[in-house]
């Protein structure tokens, strides 16, 4: 990283504008989010309704939000250019898919494992039926992963490229250990036709709203959780790391712990998006982890601008919107679309949307 | 006078009945269903008729065609001759004689009975061969008259050993005896399932016999094993070499440039399309020629993905040396885009990229050990380009100034290299080998749009395994993956041997962050 | 001027926002949606796309006939893109946006599992035209393709016949997905049920786009010295090319062990050098060298419908199972809605039950009374160098498809006819 990126934006303009101006456009997105899922609830008949696709796609939209956040902690922030972090959300994903498979099958088995001949579950299903479990497990599974991972690999100091190209390499191979179906989730399958959570319709519009306005909530709670940590001197430490780590290290900080700190919380931010992902959407199945889909959050966060908390939500969702609607208008173009947008970027935008739009500013 | 006038009536009717047995034989055939087709192939299999060898090869390469009547012709090149003889025209439409693969079986086996009457001993060796697979119990007295008169050393040696196998069941404890002793000569594998069912519940009860019959077994799986053993190797380093072709380019792209090229898998697809150009050329313009394509192929790989390469190196990775990470997100849009402009241009399917003769079949080395000849010759090619990379790198001033750039740039550009276009032609170096590459990788699998995605992470695990700026390196990760994934494979799956490589490498790089080949040197940043 | 960035990225976004939240459906009284389901990008276009194309000319053909109740059919295609979320995205807005009457849709068995419940909450109808490996009855679907007996059964039975070779160990080689699983796992038992003891049959799985068969060619050859070996080979797609590449190289010949496959038809082959194929086998219920009158028109109007659309290698285009199975089940649903008089769902399912269609496979195809899929033949080909297959057997008359096969445990408690998951 030759190129030392401004700290957060966000923080140094909003405190330069005052709170009042971001506040209240924060506000208005809020509240928009907010009502999005209350309009599902009117009927359908209603011209207010909001349809259950509209829900889910935004509800998709959102969660990828998340993890293009998440990502750029580690990314934006540190330095680490993770390729890996679709097997976190996957992970997340499975452990909810567990509970919810296990929230259909009854006292069964989940029917994937009844038609393969199995007589009882494998050990590491134990206990998935508590949803407290299963959420623990959420946090537990990407975060543990991350840990060991990261313990490994910061305390031998692998860094930029080659950190890359090993967490690529764990995705990968996390890809091909779940399409095994032996290994107990339902290989290429996955998790599917999911019934109930906590006892409740999974189809039910309130249902849904009440899984879109969680997803709201971790959104912001992640951006407030990020803005707190930009703002401490932890995150002027992961800064310095990120731009000079030798320097940082000859100041007598160990540079172990905090990397290690904001991998596992990025770990786990992604693996909770996951275990809201998959009820609103239907579906995992280990395609989430393939090395594609982590590169391409890599470039909603490089789209949308590294270093910054607003700039990877919008990177997130211009690609997603992009995609919804070339897919639609275009199928043959998406991929010359897509390639062109990571080849400009790189060249003209190392900044991405938020500083293309500093510029503007400053012009 | 009578006598000589028998004879002549003897001679006439021998004539008759030849001539009517022989014609008979292709319309008898032609109009038996099935399972009396078969019957009739192992009835003419154990009583040889020279004449029917006509009959025989037509069949084996599907020019009987039987019109409305059923009754047969033979198709040649010019048109169609009835197989029974004289001028008959075909009445109605022709159709192919519809063969099974019991009956293609059965026809390769009466073929090779009636090969060996044939004067040419070579022919005969190789019915002999084919027979000791295959031989029917009802062949045996067959094989017992032309083993008698057998004068070739070899024929007769292989006709002993198709032999031996019918004689396991004679009720002759001697001849038991002598056909263990001589099938424990060999290394086949079927000899190995012979022994051991004469063995199991005591089938034999003769005490010599079995201990004979015990001796052998365990002779033919030494064999056995010592080609299972040497298959191993062989595959490993095959898949080995394969790594390898698909990693060079990147050794040089990544390895000594520093760019993370993403699109090097696009290179290699590339590349293999080029092959699928030339080819076609061929098949249009230079029919006769068809067998060199591959030949051809290698430079027009080299150079169409060489220019590809230096293009995208002056237009877009110029600008991001230095930021490595960059680079990465970069390449990948070039990769997407060069993947969907090749679907667009030829299609999402696969194309059709075929073997070339020499390139076809394989090598018998031991019984149970075929050796690929298309394996064979990509492994010799690997090498091939290790040694030009090598020289290239090492005896050429292109060579020596790409080390100096890459060891130090400013000091180089102080120097008077002119980093620019050793940069520029260093990347088109490194693409053009991975055009290479593809030229190879579309002699063993698909050729399709996605090629290159197949082996991308692979790619880099190479050269990360081995060292960066490191050819020996590569070459020894590239070998050493593909044996380890060779011998893990059968012990515990493709898919878990995979994932167990995969880890190996995590934890090895965590050991050996700089790989198997470090560059060693005090520069921190 | 300070502000604008906030103003603009806010816009930005809850613009993107909105753009989801109105989508506008053009809407015509006096035509019917048809909604068409296949990847058009990603990894299954390259076998999805030909069953759109086929729809389309379906569609075509019957509103050339006057279209079905007076009105015209309107086709909705939309590309869920090989995605999975996305099947079931594109398949909500198929039935809450576009309001279609029917969807022809999905390939794999995952992206059928992927729309299966939201079909199933909106009451949808969806004809999946692809063989497949049952343990499925949804009420809210119709199979037009096989179930396992009706081509993975008959095929072993013929490899066991004496024509096919009297074969007495098997290799059942497969990709590692759930259909070859389930497949190799009704086959297992019902060679079990054929005297066929474990140690005469093998068990193996690749991953995904496996390209490397050295080690499992020489197992296959080394499992065949044991007796007269078949491969049952479920291994997908793009893997067969350098299998079958393997397999002539190391010199084993389709008279030495056949190879009888239940996913290679003559889409696959179209990109494939067929000189090392020839000889194997491959179990469908249609092939394209099929002589009857009905077929010769279907094949001829579908190379025509391939050249007037100037579809990419339209002069090589071929004719295939699940193309044949599109077909007979749009041209089935067409008869039913007649019948049923309306486009409601469950008033054409059940005229559904019992519709018969002439199909270009020579035989008049049935759909069950009871249990969603059709009765179909199952013909045995044998690879041609042309690239198309040579029927060497089949059989008499249709067979009723068994979704869930009598050969796992727990299935003769299963009903017989379509019920919704609970």
């Amino acid at each position: 990283m030759t190129m030392p990126l401004n700290q957060t934006l966000l923080a140094r303009t909003s405190a330069k504008l005052g709170p009042r101006l971001s506040i209240a456009v924060g506000a208005v997105v809020l509240a928009l989010l907010i009502a999005l899922p209350l309009l599902h609830l009117t009927p359908a008949d209603s011209a207010f309704h909001v349809n259950a696709y509209t829900l889910t796609l935004v509800g998709k939209i959102l969660c990828y939000a998340i993890v293009a956040l998440a990502l750029d902690l580690v990314w934006g922030y540190a330095g680490l250019l993770s390729l890996g972090h679709g097997l976190f959300f996957a992970l997340g994903g499975y452990a909810m898919g567990m509970y919810l498979m296990r929230q259909s099958a009854g006292d069964g088995l989940p029917a994937f494992m009844s038609f393969l001949a199995w007589k009882e579950l494998p050990w590491y299903w134990v206990g998935t039926d508590h949803f407290i479990w299963a959420l623990c497990l959420v946090v537990l599974a990407p975060g543990l992963l991350a840990l060991v991972f990261g313990f490994f690999a910061f305390r031998s100091r692998i860094k930029g490229v080659y950190f890359s190209i090993m967490t690529q390499a764990l995705t990968f191979a996390g890809m091909l250990l779940f399409f095994r179906n032996e290994t107990g989730f339902g290989g290429n399958n996955g998790f599917t036709d999911f019934k109930r959570i906590l006892g409740f319709d999974i189809t039910a519009p309130a249902t849904r709203a009440a899984l879109f306005l969680a997803t709201v909530i971790l959104l912001v709670a992640s951006l407030l959780l990020g803005w707190k940590l930009a703002r401490s001197k932890f995150g002027r430490v992961l800064t310095a790391l990120r731009d000079a780590e030798n320097r940082l290290m000859f100041c007598g900080y160990d540079p172990r712990g905090y990397k290690l700190f904001i991998w596992v919380l990025s770990a786990v931010l992604c693996g909770l998006a996951g275990a809201l992902y998959v009820p609103q959407v239907g579906i995992i199945n280990p395609s989430e982890m393939s090395p594609t889909n982590s590169i391409e959050a890599a470039v909603w966060v490089a789209l949308g601008g590294r270093g910054t908390l607003i700039g990877p939500l919008l990177g997130a969702g211009v690609v997603n919107g992009m995609k919804s609607w070339f897919t639609v208008a275009f199928p043959e173009y998406w991929l010359f679309a897509l390639g062109a947008l990571f080849i400009l970027i790189t060249l003209y935008l190392p900044h991405g949307i938020i500083g293309l739009l500093k510029r503007g500013e400053k012009q | 006078m009578t006598t000589a006038l028998y004879r002549l009536l003897f001679a006439l009717l021998l004539c008759f009945q030849w001539s009517s047995s022989y014609a008979g034989d292709a319309a008898d055939f032609s109009a038996a269903n099935s399972s009396k087709q078969a019957k009739l192939l192992q009835a003419w299999a154990a009583a040889p008729d020279a004449a029917r060898l006509p009959l025989l090869e037509s069949l084996q390469n599907g020019r009987v065609e039987a019109d409305s009547n059923k009754t047969p012709f033979y198709k040649t090149d010019t048109g169609y001759q009835a197989a029974e003889g004289g001028d008959l025209e075909p009445v109605g439409k022709l159709r192919k004689l519809r063969l099974n693969n019991r009956l293609r079986g059965l026809i390769a086996i009466t073929m090779a009975s009636h090969q060996l009457f044939s004067t040419d001993p070579a022919v005969r060796l190789l019915a002999a061969q084919e027979l000791q697979k295959s031989a029917k119990p009802a062949q045996l007295q067959l094989l017992n008259e032309r083993l008698a008169q057998e004068d070739d050393a070899d024929v007769s040696e292989a006709l002993s050993l198709a032999l031996a196998s019918l004689q396991l069941i004679d009720s002759d404890p001697q001849v038991r005896l002598a056909a263990v002793r001589l099938l424990g000569e060999t290394g086949q594998p079927l000899a190995r399932v012979r022994l051991e069912r004469l063995l199991a519940d005591s089938n034999e009860t003769d005490a010599a016999v079995r201990t004979a019959a015990e001796t052998s077994l365990a002779q033919v799986k030494r064999r056995l094993m010592i080609g299972e053993l040497l298959g191993q190797a062989f595959s490993g380093m095959s898949l080995g070499s394969i790594l390898l072709l698909a990693a060079l380019g990147l050794a040089i792209t990544f390895g000594l440039l520093g760019v993370i090229n993403m699109a090097h898998g696009e290179m290699l697809m590339l590349g293999a399309y080029s092959t699928y150009m030339v080819q076609v050329m061929f098949q249009r313009f230079a029919p006769e020629a068809i067998a060199l394509y591959p030949l051809v192929a290698l430079p027009v790989a080299f150079f169409v993905t060489a220019a590809i390469g230096m293009a995208l190196e002056r237009t877009v990775i110029r600008h991001l040396y230095g930021r490595p990470l960059e680079t990465l997100l970069a390449t990948w849009g070039i990769s997407l885009i060069l993947i969907q402009l090749v679907r667009v241009l030829f299609g999402a399917q696969n194309v059709e990229v075929a073997n070339p003769y020499w390139l076809s079949g394989g090598i018998q080395v031991l019984p149970n050990l075929v050796l690929p000849y298309n394996r064979i010759v990509i492994i010799a090619f690997a090498l091939f380009v290790v040694v030009l990379t090598w020289l290239l790198l090492n005896k050429t001033r292109l060579g020596l100034n790409v080390r100096a750039v890459t060891q130090n740039r400013n000091m180089a550009a102080c120097c008077g290299v002119p980093t620019g276009r050793v940069d520029m032609l260093a990347f088109g170096l490194g693409s053009g080998i991975a055009g290479l590459g593809g030229v190879a990788l579309s002699q063993i699998g698909n050729v399709g749009p996605d090629l290159g995605q197949s082996y991308i992470i692979d790619s880099f695990l190479v050269v990360v395994l081995g060292g960066v700026g490191q050819l020996a390196g590569s070459v020894t990760a590239a070998f050493g993956l593909g044996i380890a994934n060779k011998i893990l494979e059968p012990q515990i799956g493709a898919v878990l041997g995979k994932i167990l490589i995969l880890a190996l490498i995590i934890l090895f790089i965590q050991k050996r962050p700089q790989g198997l080949f470090a560059l060693k040197g005090r520069v921190i940043d | 001027m300070k502000r604008r960035p906030f103003l603009k990225t806010t816009l930005a976004a809850s613009a993107l926002l909105l753009s989801g939240l109105f989508p506008f459906s053009a809407h015509a009284a006096d035509t019917i949606k048809v909604g068409i389901l296949h990847s058009l990008s990603g990894t299954m276009a390259i076998s999805e796309t030909s069953l759109k194309d086929m729809a389309l000319m379906t569609i075509d053909e019957i509103n050339a006939k006057g279209g079905v109740l007076g009105k015209q059919l309107e086709p909705v295609v939309v590309d869920p893109a090989s995605n999975w979320p996305l099947f079931a995205e594109k398949g909500r807005q198929l039935l809450t946006q576009d309001k279609v009457a029917v969807t022809f849709g999905c390939w794999t068995s995952v992206s059928r599992k992927s729309v299966l419940p939201v079909y199933e909450e909106l009451n949808g109808l969806l004809f999946y035209p692809v063989q497949y490996e049952g343990e499925e009855l949804s009420p809210n679907v119709f199979y037009t393709g096989a179930a396992p007996n009706q081509q993975a059964i008959p095929a072993v039975e013929y490899l066991m016949s004496e024509d096919g070779g009297s074969a007495k160990r098997f290799f059942l080689l497969g990709t590692d997905y759930v259909y070859p699983r389930t497949t190799n796992k009704i086959l297992r038992a019902f060679l079990h049920s054929k005297g066929v003891a474990d140690k005469d049959i093998e068990e193996v799985y690749t991953p995904f786009g496996h390209s490397d068969y050295q080690t499992i060619v020489a197992n296959i050859k080394k499992f065949s010295a044991g007796g007269k070996t078949a491969v049952i080979s479920t291994v997908n797609g793009d893997s067969n090319v350098p299998f079958y590449k393997e397999l002539a190289n190391q010199g084993i010949e389709a008279t030495d062990v056949p190879v009888i496959a239940f996913s290679v038809g003559e889409e696959e082959l179209r990109g494939i050098d067929t000189k090392p194929l020839v000889g194997q086998l491959a179990a469908w219920n249609y092939f394209e060298s099929v002589e009857n009158p009905v077929n010769e028109d279907f094949v001829k109007k579908w190379k025509a419908y391939a050249k007037a659309k100037n579809l990419p290698g339209a002069d090589k285009a071929v004719t295939n199972d699940p193309m044949e199975a599109t077909y007979v089940g749009i041209n089935m649903w067409a008869q039913a809605v007649e019948k049923a008089g309306t486009t409601d769902v469950d008033k054409v399912r059940d005229a559904m039950a019992g519709q018969t269609f002439a199909a270009p496979s020579g035989f008049t195809l049935t759909m069950d009374k009871t249990n969603h899929h059709l009765h179909k033949p199952v013909m045995i080909g044998e690879i041609q160098d042309n690239g198309q297959f040579d029927v060497v057997w089949q059989t008499d008359s249709p067979i009723r498809a068994q979704p869930w096969s009598p050969y796992i445990e727990g299935n003769d408690k299963k009903p017989d006819y379509a019920v919704k998951s609970e």
